[in-house]
């Protein structure tokens, strides 16, 4: 019987690719966060954690972790309640749906970089729509959205928002059609209002759904760069300046590579641990839906 | 009464749900077609003349074909060597006996949780020793790994969908594995196969962050790099920008909005594990 070795050969190619670009380089930036390391300048030389105790005192890192934070809890935020709110408009209805599904979609099919530029455009301060619309409805003129701290996050939470909502819109819509329309008539019969129906039966039955919805998403926008980059490179001051455009420019920039690898193992490390937390959270959470299945 | 008034609204939400969400791309598109003399003055919103010149302008510059061409190739073979290498791992993992089956699998998705900045210094040293920089097989590679975790997860599920009668009688007729999977398991599974390629195709498309690093002229420069360092020479261009921004965006909107059931049935029982 030669059974067991028989998967190895399909296996190969892929765990060979796998290694080589994803396993070999999170272990080689771990290494490479211990060095001085310059290329350009042949410069490397082993420091041990010099780089670290420099990143618990860098106030600059501390500011792209708050923003990065910020980011990720208004961004995903908001395409929950956007997307979560048009799937249960678009739940069990038939006319025209495939349509408004695609009208939808069309955002997510965009590369980041053209969301970036679009909104740009519709943020420009002498002459974009935004300010031309508010200059003919009689309100405050020439806001500098892109370029004034307070607006310029908000700006590229809605440019990211606006291209992975249709995202979140899907998965939700799936979650919600895989519940039995019997719970709700259940639901009802026992006096239950539409109200108390969506919290008692419907949120209950979703979150398996939602919970795997939001960490992809909270990952996702964890480490956010082409918005950014281009929308506001990280300015005005560095108010949005996340943690990868911040090793970006430390990498790329500066090419210092041993900091810059101090950052991204940072940058790693958060994700690792959302993902275990929201893990942690799903344990529990699938079981009711796995029996459903 | 209070049925068909809740329909009503329901219908009015989403239609003004709708605008609310085409609109920056219907704005780009308007702008695309305004002479570059028109687009400060507002209103009139419409434009007054309709004008290709921005279209005739981004076309000609060699920027942007070449990028075309560039993000064409590369996103072109990384997907079908993605495809090739992802079925060969999803059919152990979806129809041999395998022990850890679902410790592979979560290992080989985890992959997809990596951070990409985490990966890029490494991975340019790497590119840089081996003389790689500024060609297509530096971006086909990265591509290649990054879209495996999500192309063997799908095609997992898609291949554990073909009923187990067909491949036993292929084994009674003395066929081997490989011929199983290449000539019964993959026809089957063909629509499977092609959500998967639409979805990473677009998704190679679109990446951005390896893209600008490990490329540096028109030799291998992709389309959202092009975009991005798109020449302004005194103000910005919106005209051309906004004609750019549509002709980058059309490969990847033809593809999900031609295809969306196919690519929303894939993610679907991608992600949920069911349909």
């Amino acid at each position: 019987m030669t059974r067991r070795p028989g998967a190895w050969p399909f296996l190969a190619p892929a765990l060979l690719v796998l290694g080589a670009v994803q396993l070999y380089p999170t272990l080689a930036v771990v290494w490479l966060s211990l060095e001085r390391r310059i290329p350009v300048f042949g410069v490397a030389e082993f420091v041990g954690l010099a780089n670290y105790r420099f990143l618990l005192q860098d106030p600059r890192f501390w500011q792209a972790l708050v923003t990065t934070a910020y980011f990720t809890l208004v961004s995903v935020g908001l395409e929950l309640l956007w997307g979560g709110g048009i799937a249960l408009l678009l739940h069990r209805r038939r006319r025209l749906r495939g349509l408004l599904l695609a009208g939808f979609l069309l955002p997510w099919a965009l590369p980041g970089v053209v969301s970036a530029k679009m909104f740009e455009w519709l943020l420009y301060p002498d002459g974009g729509l935004v300010n031309s619309l508010l200059g003919a409805a009689g309100g405050p003129a020439g806001i500098n959205w892109l370029g004034d701290p307070a607006w310029a996050i908000h700006a590229v939470i809605l440019a990211d928002a606006w291209r992975t909502t249709p995202f979140v819109l899907l998965l939700v819509l799936a979650g919600l059609e895989l519940i039995p329309p019997e719970v709700h008539e259940a639901a009802a019969v026992d006096g239950a209002g539409r109200w108390r129906s969506f919290v008692h039966v419907t949120l209950p039955l979703l979150a398996p759904v939602l919970v795997v919805t939001l960490l992809i998403r909270t990952i996702d926008a964890l480490r956010v760069f082409d918005v950014i980059y281009v929308l506001t490179g990280g300015g005005p001051a560095g108010t949005t300046e996340t943690l990868t455009v911040y090793a970006y420019r430390i990498f790329f920039g500066t090419l210092q590579f041993g900091y810059g690898a101090t950052l991204a193992v940072a940058t790693l490390l958060a994700a690792l641990l959302l993902a275990g937390g929201y893990l942690w959270l799903v344990a529990p959470a699938t079981r009711p839906a796995a029996e459903g299945a | 009464m209070g049925r068909r008034r809740s329909r009503l609204f329901a219908d009015l939400t989403l239609a003004l749900l709708l605008a609310a969400t085409a609109l920056p791309f219907l704005w780009q598109l308007l702008t695309s077609f305004k002479p570059e003399a028109d687009l400060l003055r507002l209103p009139p919103f419409l434009p007054e003349r309709w004008s290709i010149e921005n279209y005739a302008t981004v076309l000609v510059h060699p920027g942007l074909s070449l990028a075309l061409l560039n993000s064409t190739g590369i996103c072109l073979i990384a997907t079908l060597l993605a495809l090739g290498v992802g079925a060969l791992a999803a059919y152990p993992l979806a129809r041999l006996p395998l022990r850890g089956r679902g410790l592979w699998l979560a290992g080989i998705l985890g992959a997809s949780l990596l951070p990409v900045i985490a990966l890029v210094s490494p991975l340019y040293l790497g590119i840089r020793l081996l003389g790689l920089r500024d060609t297509w097989l530096a971006l086909i590679v990265p591509y290649l790994a990054l879209s495996l975790p999500l192309t063997v997860w799908l095609l997992t599920a898609f291949l554990r969908e073909v009923p187990r009668e067909v491949e036993e009688a292929a084994r009674l007729d003395g066929c081997s594995r490989f011929g199983i999977l290449w000539r019964i398991l993959l026809p089957l599974a063909a629509p499977g196969l092609f959500s998967t390629g639409v979805i990473v195709f677009v998704f190679n498309w679109n990446e951005f962050l390896l893209a600008l690093t490990f490329t540096a002229t028109d030799a291998s420069r992709t389309v959202p790099v092009a975009l991005a360092l798109f020449p302004g020479i005194h103000e910005i261009p919106w005209g051309d920008l906004a004609a750019a921004s549509i002709v980058v965006s059309l490969p990847p909107l033809a593809l999900i909005l031609g295809f969306h059931r196919w690519v929303i049935r894939g993610l679907t029982l991608g992600v949920l594990g069911r349909r």
